[in-house]
């Protein structure tokens, strides 16, 4: 790096800082170069965090009650409990992860035509909003607030719990697959319409191939965060090892929540282990 | 190259049958699974309470439309503790994960052991959950935006933590040598050689944890951990669907933002 001072700009700073640098005394160059911005962004931060602070207001007297239930906590983790509540973590473990299976399938299938049609350089515009549209309403909010409105509608139980996933799944998978669609390799398309392939055809043939490995991986990552989910959405009555966990944590029955969380955490470990094995393998 | 003799002729196949029929195997197997798993749920659903869904999806959007926009003034000072919530958590978490990711890093982690302990705190922090995490803490903390905070940022140390150790070991070599050569220390070489190179990955992640994390805040009132969710909560418990959908109304809009802002910002640093 043999910059002269000359071609950085403001001169008179930039010439104290380089005689500064000769004689031994150098300092990074600053991430904004221009030092008012510089002040009146950290500034700005300072007077947020003050006015930020302000607004927690802290109850200390429970906080200090509640430090007996933090090492509680803490400690149950060297004694997780699998057994005393074993057949309900055991029934709700396998609800979770069927309806994690189910509500992918489900999703990643219903996603594929969302994406095809979110995808700018192959839908017609139309569409393309259209698809965008159902996008927007299914990332922006949170599983457990879609989880609540499918429990009214649907009742309780882990089918809500399924459509829940799946339509979560949808926006996710159709977001990312139209982005990889946008980003797919023209000729190949341009190829196949030339040969006057029909339109499954073109998106077999041209479109599919260059999205695969892309699609398998996500569709696994998204199976790991599926899971995830459904050991919240039980909270509110959606199904799944949710609902056992918020029961021992109420109970304040840490060892049991400790031992759930363990079987998360292994089960999550687990499916990253695998999708990183298959994703290696698809490519 | 595979090819099937039909009437004497050798026609082109894709793959060979072996692999062919392994595949149409892995197909059947998925689908069995399924079905097997569809079985478990139907059997664990009412069914009645479908019998009616189409009736009561359509109870419950007319009673949400139109919103009550009476409620949107004191819903303003429940927003500003949500968007607290999420930018205070992540600066507690981006502090935490910071070190964590340097001692995950394979290459500037001081020891083995140290590495296991940082990726055994990353993989934790990452599998549960921020609505988890806060009714933990509301039952340590108490109910509140301590609670949503603390539950935040320990969410957030497990997604910056690993994503950052990721960007760290693939860092150039190069200039950790040449300082390494001149004989800077360990912590010269870690600002000097090492910070540079992963200072726009930094930022890129944590405004894009930050933007999740404005979504996870607007949930965590659900489980009493401050921010809009307890207004939220409050309106469902009463059946007040309109409150419900105006605060619908003001998650989109907030969210909208936040993507927004966290688009421009890494737009600019990467």
């Amino acid at each position: 790096m043999s910059r002269g001072g000359a071609g950085l700009g403001d001169s008179a700073a930039e010439l104290l800082r380089l005689t500064q640098a000769r004689q031994g005394h150098w300092k990074p160059l600053p991430l904004v170069r221009d030092s008012r911005l510089r002040w009146f962004i950290n500034l700005s931060v300072l007077i947020y965090i003050v006015l930020a602070w302000y607004s927690i207001d802290i109850n200390w007297g429970r906080v200090a009650q509640g430090m007996d239930r933090g090492l509680a906590f803490i400690a149950s983790f060297l004694r997780p409990d699998f057994t005393t509540r074993g057949g309900e973590i055991l029934s709700g473990l396998k609800e979770s992860l069927t309806m994690t299976f189910t509500s992918t399938v489900i999703g990643v299938v219903l996603a594929i035509p969302v994406g095809l049609g979110a995808a700018r350089n192959i839908a017609p515009l139309p569409v393309y909003l259209f698809c965008r549209a159902i996008i927007a309403i299914s990332r922006t909010f949170q599983e457990i607030i879609i989880a609540i409105l499918f429990v009214a509608m649907f009742g309780f139980g882990p089918l809500a719990g399924v459509i829940t996933l799946a339509f979560a799944t949808i926006g996710f998978m159709a977001k990312l697959l139209a982005e990889d669609i946008e980003d797919t390799q023209r000729e190949p398309l341009e190829a196949i319409k030339a040969t006057g392939g029909s339109w499954l055809q073109w998106i077999n043939y041209s479109v599919q191939p260059q999205v695969m490995p892309r699609l398998i991986g996500l569709s696994l990552y998204r199976l790991d965060i599926n899971f995830r989910e459904s050991a919240v959405i039980g909270i509110v009555g959606a199904g799944g090892i949710g609902a056992t966990l918020n029961t021992s944590i109420n109970r304040y029955d840490y060892d049991t929540s400790a031992a759930i969380l363990l079987l998360i955490i292994v089960i999550v470990l687990m499916s990253e282990y695998l999708s990183g094995y298959v994703r290696k393998w698809t490519q | 190259m595979p090819v099937k003799q039909v009437n004497n002729e050798a026609v082109w196949q894709r793959r060979e049958p072996l692999k062919q029929f392994t595949i149409w195997a892995g197909w059947m197997l998925g689908g069995m699974l399924f079905v097997f798993c569809w079985m478990l749920i139907s059997e664990n659903t009412i069914w009645e309470f479908l019998y009616d869904a189409d009736e009561q999806a359509a109870s419950l959007l007319g009673r949400m439309i139109p919103p009550d926009w009476s409620i949107t003034g004191s819903l303003m000072i429940p927003l500003w503790d949500t968007i607290n919530i999420a930018t205070v958590g992540t600066m507690l978490g981006i502090l935490i994960a910071f070190p964590m990711a340097f001692l995950a890093a394979r290459n500037t982690t001081p020891h083995r052991a140290v590495r296991a302990l940082a990726l055994g705190v990353i993989v934790s922090s990452r599998s549960i959950n921020a609505l988890i995490w806060a009714m933990l803490l509301v039952t340590i903390v108490g109910p509140g935006i301590l609670a949503g905070m603390l539950a935040i940022a320990l969410r957030s140390i497990g997604f910056v933590g690993k994503l950052l150790y990721e960007a760290i070991e693939e860092i150039h070599p190069t200039p950790v040598e040449a300082l390494s050569s001149t004989g800077a220390s360990r912590t010269q070489v870690l600002a000097y050689a090492v910070w540079p190179q992963i200072m726009p990955a930094f930022a890129g992640i944590s405004v894009y944890r930050w933007d999740i994390n404005i979504r996870e805040a607007t949930t965590l009132g659900l489980v009493g951990a401050g921010g809009i969710g307890l207004q939220m909560n409050a309106a469902i418990n009463n059946l007040a669907w309109a409150q419900v959908a105006t605060v619908f109304v003001l998650i989109f809009a907030t969210v909208v933002v936040s993507e927004w802002v966290s688009a421009k910002v890494r737009h600019a640093v990467l």
